[in-house]
């Protein structure tokens, strides 16, 4: 694409890698090695923090047992409530991988947020997704469950024709497409909006070095990179918090 | 006007350019009820917490869960935008 005199790249080279090896079904490209990388860091993050347990907590496990008292009362407590802390794990597995999955987007060298890609997100909503069903099948019973999705109390019987559908469509459909397409498009306009001001600055700078402190163009770039490491957090956060939202849902049933 | 109206009669293939109006409107009609649904949303909890400082916490929680629900649409449309082609 040609606007105002700079070529910006289509979207199909911001987010499409060559296969690096493994064929054309396993092919293993840019983003499956920095998924593999994040397994990898999560995984040796916690295993060190845990390694050398203290009373007090000094260096790298202080880090992670604020993050696990960031999920304990930042999440858990504020959604579930007490009965929720079983899960405190799982939660803290999806927001550690998450959010190591999106700070790729900003570290040199990698740039590139393996959530920006649907196949990620899907598969991580697909996870959420049985785990708060099986969880309301095992608290409520299998038929309990869906009249209380179906048919909440409270609501005049004539309304149910209206009600019903919504609460159905909203259930199978709706919950798991937006909690996947939250992450996943958040993600890919934050790359985007990089590499638009990555390639204004570039142009810029090749034109005549000088003019790249033009307003729109580095600082912002530099503005910009602060502020994904922010949004990337965020998402992490919106995507645990909805999923503890929907586990507390299925466990408390609406009176 | 008349020699780019001449032109567009001898050039039938206007694809590209609508499916870029296309895409432009998707994206711009989706912003407009989300832009206005987080407006509220944020201006809310930030009088509630002017009020009630000590409620912060938890407003704080319920703003961000609203704003996702709200910023849902958009982004359906952002995805839209892209998924559209000529």
């Amino acid at each position: 694409m040609r606007i105002l005199a700079i070529d910006f790249p289509p979207i199909s080279h911001a987010v499409e890698w060559k296969t690096l090896f493994g064929g054309d079904t396993f092919g293993v490209n840019k983003v499956v090695l920095l998924m593999w990388l994040s397994v990898i860091a999560v995984l040796a993050f916690y295993l060190v923090a845990s390694r050398k347990q203290q009373l007090v907590p000094v260096g790298i496990q202080n880090v992670a047992e604020s993050a696990i008292d960031f999920i304990r009362n930042g999440i858990i407590l504020q959604t579930i409530g007490e009965d929720g802390m079983n899960y405190i794990p799982f939660l803290l597995t999806v927001f550690s991988f998450v959010f190591v999955c999106n700070i790729w987007e900003i570290i040199p060298g990698a740039q590139m947020p393996v959530n920006a890609r649907i196949a990620l997100p899907f598969f991580l909503t697909m996870i959420v997704y049985f785990q708060y069903h099986i969880v309301g099948f095992r608290k409520q019973g299998f038929f309990a469950y869906w009249k209380g999705i179906l048919f909440p109390p409270g609501v005049p019987k004539a309304l149910y024709l209206l009600v019903s559908p919504i609460e159905l469509v909203t259930d199978i459909f709706s919950r798991p497409l937006s909690l996947a397409v939250r992450l996943f498009a958040n993600m890919l306009a934050g790359h985007l909006l990089l590499i638009t001001f990555a390639v204004i600055s570039a142009t810029l700078f090749a034109i005549q070095w000088q003019i790249v402190i033009l307003p729109f163009s580095v600082f912002l770039l530099i503005a910009l990179t602060g502020f994904e490491v922010l949004v990337a957090f965020l998402q992490a956060f919106i995507f645990t918090i909805l999923t503890a939202v929907y586990i507390g849902g299925a466990m408390h049933p609406e009176h | 006007m008349l020699h780019v109206l001449a032109q567009a009669a001898t050039n039938p293939d206007i694809t590209p350019g609508l499916t870029a109006i296309g895409r432009g409107i998707v994206y711009g009609g989706a912003a407009i009820g989300p832009g206005i649904g987080i407006g509220l949303v944020v201006g809310n909890a930030i009088s509630a917490m002017s009020r009630q400082p000590e409620s912060a916490g938890m407003v704080r929680t319920t703003m961000f869960l609203g704003i996702a629900f709200t910023e849902a649409l958009a982004l359906f449309g952002f995805v839209l935008a892209f998924i559209i082609s000529g």
